[in-house]
């Protein structure tokens, strides 16, 4: 196998950290080379370089033996490297030829072109119809659309980043044919993830990253899961420890709920029930954009609904404010942690304030009292280890695991009755997850009753007692953790959705 | 190549530094401005900005200041409390106009009794009329979702309109010789907002001025409502998870500044102008918007700016009769002043790094 693109002593450094350090490694023609690595390693930096969005420091790149810099991304795709973001860039509002033609150099008519879309996604085995609105495409649809944009392009390295957060089981395994299709074609694919069971199916090499430094490379499929995830981390991982514990009564009930997104390319609510009793964690997967916001919003009370759709304790608080179902004891976490859970330009006293005013005794007579608020934010702090100079910093000072930290911790440290999280780890370090993990399982041990809802299956596998899946807003009946196999979360998260295996 | 790169935290130096740069930066190209008229920049300069204080007419000017001052400071305290939340009031010159016209209609209802009671009424009627004015385009946002800044605007000229008809039919002097305009209230004591210490130009305007900015500070600093307020312009999903109701904010923000509003509009009409004329409002309600913004929407802030904008009023028309200084170059003046409080406002969240060009 030749070599395709060779790194050589990568530098890049930004204001108070080095991003990559003396990065090195080669990709051969063909090759799946997995890049691993905690969130903060450094692997979005790397592939900016190698797309030409970052310019190295220092370092060069090699592509077939000529050295490569390219100065933009369009020289880069000029070369025949492509790049699937983690976040897509489409417009919802146009339909998928349009988009596809957005990022072309020069697009071809648009007949021309549909009729080249179609083509690729029936070789490939990704299904999608030219003509459709993005809007109204799921989250693995819209995938498609990127993938297809960058295949349009014949490319020679195709650099994918965490492409499989946002798919089904079923789904992965059929990106991974589409891929290994690829591959064989002779197209070199770059696989940025930090799932080590995907790469272990999929990947050739994986080079793993950590602090922005290369500590090493492997063949995945001669190592196991926990070797990789030891290199990443750098030290041996804790699990979380989950003692056995006996349920207790009907905490929280949702009886058949329907609620209408407030966002017009949101997911509706349909007929939606679950229980939570007390001591249990419920957890609730799915892919991104299936209602998972909705379903946060009904329970905090920012959509409010019929009274006694929402039952805490059998009491109707369905049609109370996000205020009155705290001060009962109902408490939740967006997932959105800048804006949403928390103001991005107050203090961390003032974030504190922000949900804990009622049940930490923060106000009294309407007045504020900022020494109890100070107070309760050091505690959070302390409790959760948030890294950070003191509670009178801005909250968008602090990076994104350490102000997860501190969301969670002040719901946690609030005694919930029922607490509600959304995506509580995403893209925190594997560190600061397991402590909020073992902080969910220790408030269940403590009864409260919780709703976990996550898209990383592993982690509801980890701490949740009950599964249940949400898909196009409606909600499985959920069934006990122990013993669902992969097959059948997948199914419950809606199978493949119509998607079909690549024509090999 | 010059680069804006977000701080992570906002600048303590810069929040405090930026009115003062501004000030300064206005100076020296005002001074420009100035020179290019023909003036002697420094002259003008020491005109606008030290004569009102420190010359030998100084004993005139100063209680001018307090006259000018108060009104710009008591209708920015209002609209700086919606603007900290995003509800944009535009219309408090509309505002003080119905303030004015309720107010000074009460007091003349009471004609010629002279009584105790009849101020302290005018001034809840003045707050009443304020009130009125901005609930209306409160209650069509809350309920209709409407523009408020439009709303509130275009009740500027139906006010204005109100005015003209209360000064030539149901306020108009019946003893007035058949010419447009109320009552002289300053020649009716129980009614005229008369100055507490004759010759200081502090009238119960001044005093209210104070309480309010005392008010405004107290709530958005230790109250939960101020909280909720300033929860709502930093971040308004976080404000909605907070359990902040929108339309109750919106109700009391644009209702406290149109109060404000109108009781500047009173205090004027009962005191400094002394009757309600078709031309009672000279822009107090649009000059406070930028008061606000100069002060920062801090209430500190905006009484130090309401006297420094009182300042370049009364030295520009000093400069413009000791000088023969254009109206249009003071009005100038007072743009850039705004423009560069803006433009260094930027400073307090962006530091400028210089730094060669990258392609992107």
């Amino acid at each position: 196998m030749s070599v395709l693109l060779s790194i050589k002593g990568l530098t890049k450094a930004y204001p108070g950290v080095v991003a990559n350090d003396q990065v090195s490694f080669d990709i051969g023609e063909g090759e799946v080379h997995a890049l691993l690595g905690e969130n903060g390693a450094g692997k979005s930096t790397l592939v900016k370089m190698i797309y030409g969005l970052v310019k190295p420091d220092s370092g060069e790149m090699t592509l077939r033996g000529a050295p490569y810099a390219p100065p933009e991304p369009s020289a880069a795709r000029a070369d025949g490297i492509a790049m699937v973001f983690q976040h897509f860039s489409l417009f919802d509002a146009l339909n998928v030829a349009e988009n596809i033609a957005l990022g072309m150099e020069d697009p071809p008519p648009m007949r021309d072109l549909a009729r080249r879309i179609r083509e690729v996604s029936e070789t490939y085995g990704l299904p999608l119809d030219p003509a459709r609105i993005v809007g109204d495409l799921s989250a693995g649809e819209r995938q498609r659309v990127e993938i297809i944009r960058c295949l349009l392009q014949d490319p020679k390295l195709l650099i994918m980043d965490e492409p499989t957060s946002v798919l089904t089981p079923q789904e992965v395994q059929i990106l991974f044919e589409t891929l290994r299709k690829l591959s064989s074609e002779g197209t070199a694919i770059l696989y940025i993830s930090h799932k080590l069971e995907e790469i272990r199916a999929l990947c050739d090499t994986a080079t793993i990253l950590r602090l922005g430094k290369n500590v090493g490379t492997c063949v995945p499929r001669e190592t196991t899961a926990r070797e990789m995830a030891e290199m990443m981390v750098g030290s041996a991982l804790q699990s979380p420890e989950r003692s056995g514990r006996a349920l207790g009564e009907v905490a929280l009930e949702i009886r058949g709920l329907s609620a209408a997104s407030p966002s017009a390319f949101g997911t509706s609510l349909k007929d939606l029930s679950l229980s939570v009793r007390k001591g249990e964690i419920l957890g609730i997967g799915g892919v991104a954009g299936n209602g998972q916001d909705e379903l946060l919003a009904v329970l905090s009370g920012e959509i409010v609904t019929r009274g006694d759709a929402v039952a805490l304790h059998g009491q109707p608080v369905g049609a109370l404010g996000p205020a009155q179902r705290r001060a009962l004891g109902l408490l939740t976490a967006p997932e959105e942690r800048l804006g949403h859970a928390a103001a991005p330009d107050m203090s961390l006293t003032e974030n504190a304030m922000l949900t804990g005013a009622a049940r930490e005794g923060l106000v009294g007579n309407g007045f504020l009292r900022w020494g109890k608020a100070k107070d309760f934010a050091q505690r959070i702090i302390e409790a959760f280890d948030v890294r950070t100079p003191g509670p009178e910093n801005a909250a968008r000072s602090l990076s994104g695991g350490n102000l997860q930290k501190f969301v969670i911790g002040r719901e946690v440290l609030q005694r919930p009755e029922v607490l509600v999280v959304n995506q509580p780890t995403w893209g925190v370090d594997a560190a600061a997850a397991a402590a909020i993990r073992q902080a969910l399982l220790d408030l269940a041990t403590g009864d409260t009753a919780l709703v976990v809802i996550s898209q990383d299956l592993d982690e509801l596998m980890e701490i949740a007692d009950n599964f249940a899946a949400l898909n196009e807003g409606r909600l499985t009946p959920p069934r006990p953790t122990a013993g669902l196999t992969i097959d059948e979360i997948g199914l419950m998260m809606g199978g493949a959705h119509g998607m079909e295996v690549a024509h090999v | 190549m010059i680069k804006l790169e977000k701080r992570p935290q906002p600048s303590d130096l810069w929040s405090v530094a930026t009115p003062i740069v501004a000030v300064l930066a206005t100076m020296i190209f005002g001074g420009i401005l100035f020179a290019f008229l023909g003036e002697n920049p420094f002259e003008a300069i020491r005109t606008i900005f030290w004569d009102p204080l420190f010359s030998e007419f100084a004993f005139y000017y100063r209680p001018q200041l307090l006259v000018k001052g108060a009104p710009l400071v008591l209708i920015a305290i209002g609209l700086s409390l919606g603007f900290r939340a995003g509800i944009w009031n535009i219309g408090a010159e509309g505002q003080y106009i119905m303030g004015a016209i309720f107010g000074a209609a009460v007091g003349l209802a009471f004609y010629p009794l002279d009584s105790m009671i009849v101020f302290p009424l005018m001034i809840l009627g003045g707050a009443l009329g304020g009130w009125i004015w901005a609930m209306i385009p409160a209650i069509l946002k809350v309920k209709f979702g409407t523009n408020e800044i439009l709303v509130s605007l275009m009740l500027v000229y139906v006010a204005e309109q109100f005015l003209a008809a209360a000064s030539l039919s149901f306020l108009k002097n019946p003893e007035g010789f058949g010419f447009p305009g109320s009552r002289n209230l300053q020649q009716y004591p129980a009614a005229h907002n008369a100055e507490i210490f004759a010759g200081s130009g502090m009238h119960w305007g001044v005093a209210f001025a104070f309480i309010a900015v005392i008010f405004a500070y107290v709530l958005l600093n230790r109250h939960m409502l101020g909280f909720q307020i300033r929860l709502t312009g930093e971040a308004p999903r976080a404000a909605r998870f907070s359990g902040v109701k929108p339309a109750r904010l919106i109700l009391f923000c644009l209702g406290t500044s149109g109060a404000l509003a109108g009781l500047a509009g009173l205090f004027e009409v009962a005191g400094p102008a002394g009757q309600i004329t078709i031309d009672f409002n000279v822009g107090y309600g649009f000059t406070a918007i930028i008061v606000a913004f100069l002060g920062r929407l801090h209430p500190v802030g905006i009484l130090l700016a309401g006297g420094l904008m009182a300042l370049t009023y009364i030295g520009g028309e000093i400069a413009q009769s000791n000088l023969g200084l254009p109206a249009a170059a003071i009005q100038v003046f007072q743009g850039m002043l705004l423009f560069f409080l803006l433009a260094f406002d930027l400073l307090t969240n962006y530091r400028i790094r210089f730094a060669k060009r990258e392609v992107a």
